[in-house]
């Protein structure tokens, strides 16, 4: 039962006031600036607009300064703000071929056209605490080689031309979107990947994680991974053509999975796919070993139990806004509720207590 | 002239903000306009498709201001940008007018050709700096060879 608790006014404003000057900290150390926050905390800007789902880095970056850090939080408060904006329409779906790519690199194929390009990535990198960071003044600036400006080609087209790789054919279907339509299971392939391009990076990790350890037996390898920026095409009504309104950077993963086939199909590799806003190569990755192992059905493959398996598992608990909002009500008051239950309690025991005295 | 348009249009949406007004304030272009539709922010839902080749999905939102304006000629411009600056899209909007009159030249060189530069170097020093990443790895053989 919920009844509402009244009072408390004065101790919220407090609270949210020191909130706000905990917020600021020490007065004698400069005010972090929203440039500062778009320029060098990008990946973590980059994660907030992806799970927010709204691509603007400004505002990221004003959510991230304005929940002190916490990602969450900022994603909650990009996720709020998306729903004051008006939807003008949708855009024409984006050719992840045309990218300009900082990055691309394919775990599967040694020498592929185009180059692997490893991009500005911590692979590599040894993990140790660079303490020449610690002297601010340093601008680093990278090497740069010539050149030629040419479309690069997905690594796994290669493998269609022998037909090993199964196809991902364009049936023209328009999809649920499920910023418009509660989800209702079984659900389309089109709604699991809206909702884990959306979803929490950590749970989709440990996901991933778990089929990699046996939970659903997908043995994946990266055909290709590829972050850049590409434009997105809308057809404006009032002219009656297509422009680009936006220039986006984006992260795509595809894996190679092994298929038995079935009765009606030969073995052949199948595809598992990840799309995600911004530089954000874990979560792309980990996106393309779920959809993957959801798509266990449409495969002809086993169910094993596997939690990455099940789809309305995977799909109701991976929205970390979801998330949090049921998990932090808890913490409000639910007097009432308690109440209940220890007049329940209460009751049972002095039933118990009436019960051995009578034996 | 559509494939111009499309053209100016969208380089006018992906420009920096600050690119854009400055090249304008520069210029002090002056004309006088009315408003067919006031500065108006809202998003477009960006898809992608399954497996690179395959159906629709929403991938997310993206912000987006439009307006559209009138010259005392009559000329209409239009503007959908990227981002949530209200004068952007009015300068993209006006800009989209003039280049429709006579003063195609004069926006032409001052506004278009210069973010034209900007977006073209922009991309070279991504392009330039990614082919600098460029490796090539070689496979040895693991274990005993003979």
């Amino acid at each position: 039962m919920y009844v509402a608790v009244k009072g408390g006014e004065k101790a919220i404003d407090n609270a949210h006031s020191w909130m706000s000057e905990i917020r600021r900290g020490d007065p004698s150390v400069p005010n972090v600036s929203l440039n500062q926050i778009t320029e060098q905390l990008t990946l973590g800007v980059d994660r907030v607009m992806s799970e927010g789902s709204l691509y603007d880095k400004d505002l990221a970056a004003l959510a991230i300064k304005q929940s002190r850090g916490d990602l969450i939080e900022a994603i909650f408060l990009l996720r709020a703000y998306r729903t004051t904006l008006k939807r003008f329409s949708y855009s024409k779906p984006i050719d992840t071929a045309n990218m300009l790519c900082l990055r691309r690199i394919s775990a599967t194929f040694k020498d592929i056209p185009g180059g692997q390009k490893l991009g500005p990535t911590f692979d590599y990198t040894h993990r140790l605490l660079d303490f020449k960071l610690l002297a601010e003044n340093e601008t680093p600036l990278s090497p740069t080689q010539q050149f030629e400006n040419k479309k690069v080609p997905h690594v796994l087209s290669f493998l269609n031309q022998e037909d090993l790789m199964q196809k991902e054919k364009d049936n023209n279907l328009d999809p649920i979107d499920i910023t418009r339509e509660p989800i209702s299971f079984p659900t389309s392939r089109a709604a699991r990947l809206q909702a884990l391009s959306r979803g929490d990076e950590g749970f989709l990790l440990g996901l991933a994680y778990s089929t990699q350890r046996g939970y659903a037996r997908n043995h994946a390898f990266v055909g290709e991974l590829r972050i850049g920026l590409v434009e997105i095409e809308l057809n404006i009504p009032e002219l009656g053509f297509d422009i680009n309104v936006a220039e986006i950077i984006l992260t795509e993963c595809e894996t190679v999975n092994q298929f038995q086939g079935s009765k009606i199909e030969p073995p052949q590799f199948t595809r598992g796919y990840g799309l995600v806003f911004g530089q954000t190569e874990r979560k792309a990755l980990a996106m393309a070993l779920i959809d993957r192992a959801l798509r266990w059905k449409e495969l002809g493959e086993d169910y094993s139990g596997a939690p990455a398996q099940d789809e309305e598992f995977v799909i109701s608990h991976c929205d970390n806004i979801q998330a949090t909002g049921f998990l932090e009500h808890i913490k409000l008051p639910h007097y009432v509720d308690f109440q209940s239950e220890l007049e329940l309690i209460r009751k049972i025991r002095a039933d118990a207590k009436r019960n051995v005295k009578r034996l | 002239m559509i494939e111009k348009r499309k053209s100016w249009m969208s380089l006018l949406a992906i420009s920096d903000q600050n690119d854009l007004l400055n090249l304008w304030d520069q210029k002090k272009i002056k004309i006088s306009y009315e408003w067919l539709r006031q500065p108006e922010i809202g998003s477009i839902m960006a898809q992608g498709k399954m497996g690179v080749t395959g159906d629709k999905f929403n991938i997310g939102e993206v912000t987006i201001t439009r307006c559209s304006v009138k010259l005392d000629c009559g000329t209409i411009g239009h503007s959908y940008v990227q981002g949530r600056s209200k004068r952007k899209a009015e300068i993209s909007a006006v800009c989209d007018a003039l280049l429709q009159t006579k003063m195609f030249k004069e926006v032409n060189e001052n506004i278009i050709i210069p973010l034209e530069k900007i977006k073209k170097d922009k991309r070279d020093k991504i392009l330039s700096k990614a082919e600098a990443t460029k490796v090539d790895f070689f496979t040895l053989v693991r274990g005993e060879s003979d």
